[in-house]
């Protein structure tokens, strides 16, 4: 057994502690971040290969600014994302209060399989199916159809922070509200609302960053002139890898780094 | 008091009827499209023809010859053997490595894991496609790995370690980017865990390994079981991945299934393709639901 030492888990004792195991969880941690440590540090290399290292400089980083496609991309990107994550995030507030403030209700269920059916299919299955449909239909919306595409796949994504902030919430305050003569709307309006808000803006950011991110289904059901950064950077690995590929990829990395961050602030319980 | 989502059923239905109407028409509606054109016959031009047809199905086991017999070709049951077994042993992966780490993490105090969780959990909602492109970077000819031991005179100018395009290369890529999702749910079994057991059974002179295999891993068992799904599925459907890292040797499911759409221009096979990837997720959610169900009897007995 290991040496008597203070733990710092609750409630235990230092029997099942192992001593060496940090050695492997930093293991771990640099496994998971040595990839995009590399990837930073390329991108800031001056070399006309992008796996050849020859000096620093943010050169690519001023190719990248100045790439009409790329930029075109970009705003496709944003665009795209913020459409759908209104969308989505609507859609899912109000499935949520349903779900989390309807009670026990027939058909519950179901209705949570539904709300969640874009999760357990398989992003590939999800992406042929939509391509067909669309061309089923002849539905040829350009940005449109990748609009509908993501606002589907964000639904989810959008309901799970929204659903858990609402059940962390007690009713007393709309109770008070009610019994002070507020309608049922200015109950909703004036305190349910603000009250889930933290848990609403996690739910978006979290569907833009998955909007954001998204590829397979994107790749499939863009056309000429509707592609999005990611299959646009795809398409430039596809065509032999160029340091602007880094370069981009950071700063994409850079943005959805800063909204994870908000994300995470927004869902934490308070206390 | 009730609010008027569980007063009236119709504020209720109302309030549900946008996520109906969009998952439905958008999703479910394409899916029954995708499962029709898996029985029709393939228009060599793109889209199919609309009669029914097993061809797509037949074409997974059989091949046709020059004399229009049909010939046992086992090269897509090969594909598919190959999404199992390399999604099959990136998931024991994650389990041997995630199961101490997220072990590690439980024990810490809360600040300590609110932050080492977050970390586990931020490479995840970045850009998967820039992640596994990194991978390349390392790997690849004249990447990290590859470059040092050619300067090195260790490898030559025709020498290459081969490290990328193998099955090797995609269960790391499969490993690496599905990791966070088999240490969340093992954390979270862990987290509500009683270590006081833990202690209990040394008390009864079990060592620490015993108690971890008699007492944690048992206890722990719903959330292994949740990460397992979590990360099987997805890597049985995986497409970039397996793409990038792969390349065309390496084609598993998900990759075959966008090959049809990409290249091949084969509908009712792809389509059929995809059917097959959703109903291996079905059984595995089946199977899923009935352990937790199990788990869950036995629990309240």
């Amino acid at each position: 057994m290991s040496a008597p030492r203070k733990t710092k888990a609750k409630g235990a004792g230092n029997v099942a502690h192992f001593k060496s195991l940090y050695v492997l969880v930093g293991f771990f941690y640099a496994f998971l971040y040595f990839p995009i440590i590399v990837l930073v540090a390329y991108s800031f290399n001056t070399g006309t290969r992008a796996m050849v290292w020859k000096g620093f400089g943010i050169d690519w980083y001023v190719k990248v600014f100045t790439n009409g496609a790329i930029l075109d991309a970009a705003k496709n990107s944003l665009l795209v994302g913020l459409i759908a994550t209104i969308l989505a995030t609507t859609i899912a507030t109000a499935g949520a209060l349903a779900l989390a403030r309807g009670g026990a209700f027939r058909g519950k269920g179901v209705s949570m399989g539904v709300m969640t059916l874009p999760l357990i299919v398989p992003e590939i299955v999800t992406a042929v199916a939509t391509l067909m449909f669309f061309s089923a239909i002849g539905l040829n919306l350009g940005l449109g159809n990748l609009i509908i595409a993501h606002t589907v796949f964000c639904i989810p994504f959008a309901f799970m922070p929204i659903r858990a902030r609402l059940e962390g919430m007690d009713t007393y305050m709309e109770q008070a509200a009610c019994d002070l003569y507020a309608t049922e709307w200015q109950a909703f309006r004036y305190i349910t609302l603000p009250m889930m808000m933290p848990g609403i803006i996690a739910g978006a950011t979290l569907s833009f960053v998955i909007s954001l991110d998204d590829f397979i289904i994107s790749l499939m059901v863009s056309s000429a002139g509707t592609t999005t950064l990611p299959v646009y950077i795809y398409s430039m690995i596809r065509n032999g890898i160029s340091p602007e590929v880094n370069a981009i990829s950071t700063v994409l990395f850079g943005v959805s780094l800063a909204l994870v961050t908000i994300y995470w602030i927004a869902s934490k319980p308070r206390k | 008091m009730s609010t008027a989502f569980e007063k009236s059923a119709r504020t209720r239905w109302l309030a549900l009827s946008p996520t109906y109407l969009i998952i439905g028409i958008f999703m479910m509606i394409p899916l029954c499209i995708m499962i029709g054109i898996s029985f029709m016959e393939q228009n060599v031009y793109g889209g199919v023809h609309p009669n029914v047809s097993f061809a797509a199905y037949q074409q997974i086991l059989f091949e046709t010859d020059f004399d229009e017999n049909l010939v046992f070709d086992p090269s897509y049951l090969v594909i598919i053997g190959r999404s199992l077994l390399l999604a099959g042993i990136a998931t024991v992966v994650t389990v041997l490595v995630g199961f101490p780490v997220a072990y590690y993490i439980a024990r810490q105090n809360e600040r300590r894991r609110n932050l080492l969780i977050f970390l586990v959990t931020l490479p995840f909602w970045t850009n998967m496609l820039i992640r596994i492109f990194a991978w390349l970077l390392i790997l690849g000819r004249g990447g990290v790995i590859d470059a040092p031991l050619r300067f090195l005179g260790v490898l030559d100018a025709d020498g290459s370690l081969g490290l990328l395009y193998s099955p090797g290369a995609v269960v790391l890529g499969l490993t690496y980017t599905y990791l966070p999702l088999m240490v969340l749910p093992i954390y979270a079994s862990l987290e509500k865990l009683d270590f006081r057991l833990v202690e209990a059974a040394a008390d009864l002179y079990s060592n620490k390994w015993g108690a971890i295999r008699h007492v944690v891993i048992p206890l722990t068992g719903p959330g292994i079981a949740a990460g397992a799904i979590l990360v099987f599925i997805p890597c049985m459907g995986d497409f970039i991945t397996v793409d990038m890292l792969g390349g065309a040797k390496n084609l598993m499911l998900g990759t075959l299934v966008q090959f049809q759409f990409s290249t091949a221009r084969n509908w009712p096979f792809g389509s059929a393709v995809a059917a097959i990837l959703l109903i291996f997720v079905i059984c595995n959610m089946l199977l899923y639901a009935r352990f937790t169900r199990a788990e869950r009897q036995r629990s309240g007995s």
